[in-house]
């Protein structure tokens, strides 16, 4: 299969006076042409330096990585010409330009002549939804036009693999859902392109990619399809419980006899915690430690497996925990 | 695969960059007061020192045309040369660096889109203070002066871009001295008084501005009379010098601190 992105032993260390991060620790990753691929992990797992050296922003420190077929480190300005990155939350470009002005004046960095990158526009803005703010000042946007005006960004020029670093992040569930319908739409265009996506959520690399690589300290502990993934979680109960709040609980259930993983979401005042379990029976431990850490039960449900619960079992937290450790 | 040519790109990329200057300077149109009625009160106070010192009348001269000359210092370094730090900070460096153009090309259309403000700034300060306070020029040397001018403004883009590069890699540090450095600058150069008057060793080490030796032919082209420094030919071959050392050392220094920033993270907002 033809390969569009490839790593080999890529690893990145970040050098301040007194300190080394290993941000990335020895990638190995295939990514095939025509895929979506999404990379997940937590904060500071690695994910965006592995980006940031793809979109040759960055050099490893050793191993190496092929894009497009061409080296990162040595092939990087011919390679320029057929990748494009869009980041959330990007505040990039002038607030005083207008929407189709600011696109018109990056498309002109890849050297597009003006009449046909000006179509490209007006095309994409029509079906990002975004036609009627194209005479509005950049500056007056609100996030989730400026990220499809971002989007639109990337795809003008037409890259042979786009990066999506957290592209939804912080949009609502509306612009969210038009950016993905977006990049579907644009990946069945032409099935030799590619698009390698960063995301901090599980159900958007569930219901887009192809394919996933959970990274975790800079190592790729699993690969795989979703379903693949999740597959590796079927054999356990998965039940939700939801509980007042309280003193700290996680451990506590971690160390529940049949509990595999387990993890918690602060959510409007409730804490959600996600259990795995061996064995429906552990259920008995469960209800004993929240009994004995004095919180409401609210609700308890079990569910089947999702991506995030195989993350869960993965990497040993939520991807929402750390958040808000 | 085919793609647009190098040249193609660059002269895209110059008037692309450009354009958001061009831009705003339309769109809010404060700058005419802080980029012209501002600095011309400034030049007009130096001009009140040399009258109430009886200088004689080319020394006004001197200070307007140093007024002018300083607009064109000010955009090269705070508008093209400290422009990659504020560029880091806002993501766009990410996305000029990883197109498929040159950093110099990004520099040279910001350097275009701000001459727009200093010619303006420059004209202003020329027109007024030349009316206010009757200062007359000898227009014989005037389309020779135009010529040392245009060569003096493109040895200091030169020089800016080679700074560009300095402050891509030091970046804060790097801005933190161009601050610093400001009054120096105003000082070594001449910009109101002869720089003749600086002697030979501090004028020299001056020189290497080439503002200064710019400034000097100028002067001595349109205001009969001025202190030379050294002969109007040398200071001219040596601007034209400094065009193809600037310009030789920029492209070096930007390629091999491009190289350097991509090992040391400094093209990105560092997030793992």
């Amino acid at each position: 299969m033809d390969i569009a992105v490839e790593t080999k032993a890529l690893r990145r260390v970040y050098r301040s006076r007194n300190q080394e991060v290993v941000a990335l620790d020895g990638i190995d990753l295939q990514v095939h042409r025509g895929e979506r691929f999404g990379v997940l992990g937590p904060n500071g797992a690695g994910k965006t330096t592995l980006i940031k050296i793809l979109v040759t922003l960055l050099l490893p420190s050793s191993g190496e990585a092929f894009v497009d077929g061409l080296d990162v480190v040595r092939q990087f300005r011919e390679l320029r010409h057929r990748i494009a990155m869009v980041s959330g939350g990007e505040n990039v470009g002038f607030g005083m330009l207008k929407v189709k002005e600011q696109l018109w004046m990056f498309s002109q960095f890849y050297g597009m002549p003006s009449a046909p990158s000006k179509r490209r526009i007006d095309e994409l803005l029509e079906r990002l939804g975004l036609s009627e703010a194209a005479d509005r000042r950049v500056s007056a946007l609100s996030s989730g036009m400026r990220q499809k005006m971002n989007l639109i960004r990337g795809l003008i020029t037409n890259p042979r693999i786009l990066f999506l670093d957290e592209p939804t992040v912080a949009l609502d569930v509306g612009a969210a859902r038009d950016v993905r319908d977006e990049v579907r739409r644009w990946m069945a265009e032409d099935p030799s392109r590619t698009v390698i996506l960063t995301t901090h959520y599980m159900m958007e690399a569930d219901e887009l990619c192809d394919r996933v690589a959970i990274v975790n300290r800079g190592r790729i502990v699993a690969e795989g399809t979703p379903a693949e993934l999740k597959q590796r979680v079927q054999q356990n109960s998965i039940v939700d419980l939801q509980l007042s709040p309280g003193g700290r609980l996680l451990d506590t259930l971690r160390r529940v006899d049949g509990v595999t993983a387990a993890s918690v979401l602060e959510q409007d005042g409730t804490d959600r915690f996600s259990l795995q379990l061996s064995n429906d029976a552990a259920l008995g431990g469960v209800m004993r430690a929240v009994e004995g850490s004095g919180r409401q039960i609210q609700g308890v449900q079990k569910r089947e497996p999702t991506l995030e619960d195989a993350f869960v079992k993965l990497v040993g937290r939520g991807m929402a925990e750390e958040e808000q450790a | 695969m085919s793609h647009p040519s190098a040249m193609r790109i660059f002269l895209k990329t110059i008037v692309a960059r450009a354009y958001p200057r061009f831009v705003a300077a339309y769109r809010n149109r404060a700058w005419l007061i802080t980029e012209t009625l501002l600095p011309l009160v400034g030049t007009i106070a130096m001009i009140y020192v040399y009258r109430a010192l009886h200088a004689p009348a080319r020394f006004l001269g001197f200070v307007v045309l140093g007024g002018v000359l300083l607009a064109f210092w000010q955009n090269v370094i705070w508008a093209m040369a400290t422009q990659f730090f504020w560029d880091r900070g806002a993501g766009n460096l990410e996305l000029f660096a990883m197109a498929p153009t040159s950093l110099a090309a990004i520099l040279l259309g910001m350097a275009l889109g701000g001459a727009y403000v200093s010619l303006t700034r420059a004209a202003t300060i020329l027109l007024v203070a030349s009316v206010l306070f009757g200062v007359s020029y000898s227009l014989s040397g005037l389309f020779p002066a135009l010529g040392v001018f245009v060569l003096t403004i493109s040895a200091l883009y030169c020089l800016g871009m080679l700074l560009a590069s300095l402050f891509l890699f030091y970046q804060r540090e790097a801005w933190q001295l161009a601050d610093a450095m400001q009054e120096p600058i105003y000082f070594l150069s001449g910009f109101y008084f002869p720089v003749r008057s600086l002697g030979a060793v501090v004028g020299g080490v001056g020189s290497l501005i080439p503002l200064t030796l710019g400034l000097d032919a100028i002067r001595q082209l349109i205001l009969p009379g001025t202190p030379q420094f050294i002969p109007l030919s040398v200071e001219v071959l040596a601007v034209v010098a400094q065009i193809i050392a600037y310009a030789a050392l920029s492209q070096i220094s930007l390629r091999h601190l491009e190289r350097r920033a991509r090992q040391d993270a400094r093209l990105i907002l560092r997030s793992t």
